[in-house]
């Protein structure tokens, strides 16, 4: 009686999640086979696989998968090696360390809007940015980053907001490593590389998975900040996934197409999470 | 040669606390300038070379709330993301509960598919949800934020509380069972005052996300339940030259919640990791 009471509570849960999972799955699942489109509400009916034909047999397709692994791998890549090589270097105990990791820490924070837009303007604005300003004073020529470097962009905005993450979660990750293990290398006379590799690395594994799950999530569908910066632009240079399926959905009003993209968004994702949650959560559980 | 190896110790120690030092100052560098910026005028804001000295004015922020209501966005981002935080947990606590007491069979493939809805792309299922919300009359509505909040965060919520609940010796309950106390009684009184920090990060987590969540504010509010990240696209327009009140428009967007941030940010690291890394 009390079991199946209790067991009861978790239906709440499970049934909310279901129902936020599969309507709009299978909504977007029915849409992607019918003609729909919001500027033309009188065709419409069956249409077969004229959605699919038409979203992945767009030529900028291809450009953005690439475009969103190149974010993805390249901002986790980045945030983990600078997130664990700041809070190595944190270890040492000095006057202010508390306020340099409270500095250190505050990226994570900022709105990803607000994130794209100080980097926009005041930083990479090719005539009163401050990158202009100090390529000017050592006579570098003056990069018009947004558009030169659109996804180099990007990535140095996630990256600047991302790799405080990693920093805190490695930090409190290193809080628990067993000292005494470490003296006794020291002891033993290992160098910083021998240390590193088979204490730190070994014990910080947890960690770095729960990092890299984690910015896979937010990675696959970054959003704000190209919709603030490049739009995506120039041409397609930073075009990601979700981005192509948005402009199909809100700037062609094309419901059709874009729930076309957004199953096919969904497969890449389930892609990546079959993978992930098998080498990292599946551990996590336990 | 004992004196070398000191001063080897001294300038190892050294260089790591400078290095330190000029980390901190390169990744606190934007906030500091977007900060200065919002004390600039127009004029200051996009001075070649740029202005560290000047007299600085607070007019941009009360221009901003002036022209955009800073004010209701604000109240909308505070009602939203606790709205959603408390929904959340509502629905989670008791769940979480059930789950790491009385676990079943598939309680851990549940938990790993609860995870995986979190993969679902939001763009994969915008359209269906912006319909939905349109026909339900709920465009443009506080509710809507806070039913969709809720349910992004959910999964996570009840990861933390699951790990968190874990973790209370099961024998405290039993005893407490023994006694007579009812499933409410036990949750009130025992699991609940067990794991109050996990149940406070993994809300601060979720606080958090929603302040900074911009995909389902700027698609589905215009003017009435605008969030500040919506806000703040708005600014991104024609406007946008404006840098010295979009600035200030960002400062005021960001500070509540760095600055609860800090305060918070040993919980929410417990938070971030699923309480797995300590």
């Amino acid at each position: 009686m009390r079991v199946s009471f209790t067991k009861a509570l978790q239906a709440p849960s499970i049934i909310l999640l279901f129902l936020w999972m599969i309507v709009p799955l299978s909504m977007t699942l029915y849409f992607s086979f019918m003609r729909y489109n919001l500027l033309y509400p009188e065709r419409s009916g069956y249409s077969g696989s004229l959605n699919y034909d038409f979203f992945l047999t767009d030529p900028a397709l291809f450009d953005a998968v690439i475009n969103t692994l190149t974010l993805v791998g390249s901002i986790i890549f980045i945030s983990v090696v600078l997130g664990m090589g700041i809070a190595l270097l944190l270890q040492e105990a000095f006057r202010g360390r508390g306020v340099v990791r409270l500095m250190l820490i505050s990226p994570f924070f900022i709105m990803p809007t607000v994130n794209a837009l100080i980097w926009k303007n005041m930083f990479m604005n090719p005539v009163y940015g401050l990158f202009a300003f100090i390529s000017g004073v050592f006579g570098w020529p003056v990069v018009d980053w947004l558009a030169d470097l659109p996804l180099l962009s990007i990535i140095i905005m996630l990256s600047w907001q991302w790799t405080p993450f990693a920093l805190l979660i490695f930090m409190t990750s290193l809080q628990s490593m067993d000292k005494e293990q470490v003296e006794a290398a020291e002891i033993e006379g290992a160098g910083f590389w021998p240390k590193f590799r088979y204490l730190t690395l070994p014990h910080l594994y947890r960690a770095i998975a729960v990092v890299v799950m984690i910015q896979a999530i937010f990675h696959l569908s970054i959003f704000a900040e190209i919709f603030v910066t490049t739009g995506g632009g120039p041409g397609y240079d930073s075009t990601n996934t979700t981005f192509l399926i948005f402009t199909q959905a809100l700037l062609q009003f094309d419901v059709g197409v874009a729930s076309a993209g957004g199953v096919f968004a969904i497969v890449i994702a389930n892609i990546i999470a079959i993978f992930l949650i098998k080498t990292v959560a599946q551990g996590m559980a336990k | 040669m004992n004196i070398g190896y000191k001063n080897m110790r001294r300038l190892k120690h050294q260089s790591i606390v400078l290095a330190c030092y000029i980390l901190a100052i390169i990744f606190f560098f934007p906030i500091f300038w977007m900060i200065l910026t919002s004390l600039k005028t127009e004029l200051q804001a996009i001075s070649v070379p740029p202005l560290f000295f000047f007299e600085p004015t607070f007019e941009n922020f009360s221009i901003v709330q002036e022209r955009s209501d800073y004010l209701k966005y604000a109240t909308n981002s505070i009602i939203t993301s606790f709205g959603a935080t408390i929904f959340a947990l509502i629905i989670a606590v008791p769940s979480a509960y059930s789950m790491a007491f009385f676990p079943g069979r598939f309680t851990k493939d549940i938990l790993l598919w609860m995870l995986s809805t979190k993969m679902l792309p939001a763009v994969g299922v915008m359209m269906p949800v912006y319909l939905l919300a349109d026909s339900a009359g709920l465009l443009d509505t506080k509710t809507v934020l806070i039913i969709i909040f809720a349910m992004m965060n959910l999964p996570i919520i009840m990861w933390l509380l699951f790990s968190y609940f874990k973790e209370i010796p099961v024998e405290i309950l039993e005893a407490s069972r023994m006694d007579g106390s009812t499933t409410w009684d036990e949750l009130r009184h025992i699991v609940l005052p067990l794991s109050w920090g996990g149940v406070a990060s993994a809300a601060l987590l979720s606080i958090v996300l929603c302040w900074n969540e911009a995909f389902w504010a700027i698609n589905l509010t215009a003017g009435d339940a605008g969030t500040l990240t919506a806000l703040i696209a708005s600014y991104s327009s024609p406007e946008g030259l404006f840098w010295a009140k979009l600035s200030a428009a960002s400062t005021m967007a960001c500070a509540p919640i760095v600055i609860f941030g800090w305060f918070c940010q040993k919980q929410l690291v417990q938070g971030l990791t699923f309480g797995a890394v300590k």
